[in-house]
């Protein structure tokens, strides 16, 4: 719908951020059965940022 | 746990059961899920959920843990749910995603989780139908940065005074160190009227596009090292807004998105989203009860 895919590299990445946002912090959350507690999101999104960071460097032309 | 289990069931989001969502195996949304498999219904009480076969070597906890932080791997799940969400959204007045990442060993597991939540999947349905999500983020221009990259150019902002990026002089060697002091004083000012000048305009378009919404959250802002904008991001937020409204929303971002130059913002819209920051119920709070905590 945000037109993922075909824009540049960059527009991608950021709607992943915008993504993220929402599924990490929003949507339904259930106790399943073996649902994993996102409890510690922040943590993952630290690591995820600097993750980002060198993905960045790497796929720039 | 995950005892001699191969697969295990990957949960997308809810939907009321119309039957639109087709019988017996196969796909159901047309769109494949985050393992590329197909999507199917499991139904119960006249709700559905989506559900794929996933690998359970890559989905159990353990599996989860290993691979949250691996960004290729977080980004194709991320974008396999959306892409089942959004295929939902398309063929339904109402979709719940679920949070990313949520695994149950079996069709019955599923079941029981329905059955328990039954009374407020149905209510938060009802809440939804009719709306979408709109994300809004603002950043700054300017902020002493290099030109946005295929941005609208930077527009030499109005503002009257010291603009703190033409000014990184270094401190003459005769001046004196009181006069040094004066001026990193008044560059400092000068940022934070700046600052907070940016940030009542930004704080205007969030109040005037909230007068459009039902429900509003704010997001943490995010990190320029990672937006691609060279700006800071000063509004983050998610806006629900009734269905009929939304040219109506659109028009007024635009019309707020054309004007935000004159105030040093840039103003983005996303969307539509499913309801993923409204599902909870609680404005602007994460969920916290009528979720069952987990």
């Amino acid at each position: 719908m945000t037109g993922t895919g075909s824009g540049p590299l960059a527009e991608r990445r950021l709607s992943l951020l915008d993504l993220l946002d929402r599924l990490l912090a929003g949507g339904v959350v259930l106790a399943g059965d073996l649902t994993l507690s996102i409890a510690d999101v922040d943590l993952v999104r630290v690591d995820l940022r600097a993750l980002i960071s060198s993905v960045e460097g790497e796929d720039r032309p | 746990m995950n005892r001699d289990r191969t697969e295990l069931l990957y949960a997308y989001a809810v939907l009321r059961d119309t039957g639109a969502a087709g019988d017996g195996p196969g796909t159901v949304t047309g769109a494949t899920g985050v393992a590329g498999e197909p999507v199917r219904a499991v139904r119960e009480g006249g709700l559905v959920v989506l559900v794929g076969s996933v690998p359970a070597a890559e989905f159990d906890e353990e599996g989860l843990r290993e691979r949250l932080e691996d960004l290729a791997w977080l980004e194709h799940v991320a974008r396999g749910h959306q892409r089942v969400v959004d295929a939902a959204s398309a063929g339904a007045p109402c979709v719940l995603p679920l949070r990313l990442a949520t695994v149950y060993r079996d069709e019955a597991g599923v079941r029981r989780m329905l059955t328990a939540r039954h009374t407020a999947f149905g209510a938060a349905l009802d809440r939804l139908e009719g709306r979408a999500e709109w994300g809004v983020k603002i950043h700054t221009v300017a902020e002493g940065a290099a030109e946005a990259p295929a941005a609208t150019p930077p527009p030499p902002p109005p503002l009257p005074g010291p603009r703190s990026r033409a000014r990184p002089r270094a401190p003459r060697a005769a001046t004196s160190g009181r006069d040094y002091l004066r001026q990193r004083a008044a560059e400092r000012q000068a940022r934070e009227e700046e600052w907070r000048h940016v940030d009542e305009a930004a704080r205007g378009i969030h109040a005037a596009l909230a007068t459009l919404a039902e429900e509003t959250r704010l997001y943490p802002p995010q990190n320029p090292r990672f937006t691609g904008h060279p700006g800071r991001n000063v509004l983050n937020a998610a806006y629900l807004v009734p269905r009929e409204r939304g040219p109506a929303f659109t028009a007024a971002v635009a019309g707020l998105a054309g004007r935000a130059p004159q105030d040093g913002l840039r103003v983005e819209l996303t969307g539509p989203w499913a309801p993923y920051s409204f599902v909870a119920g609680e404005p602007s709070r994460e969920p916290a009860h009528d979720t069952g905590t987990a």
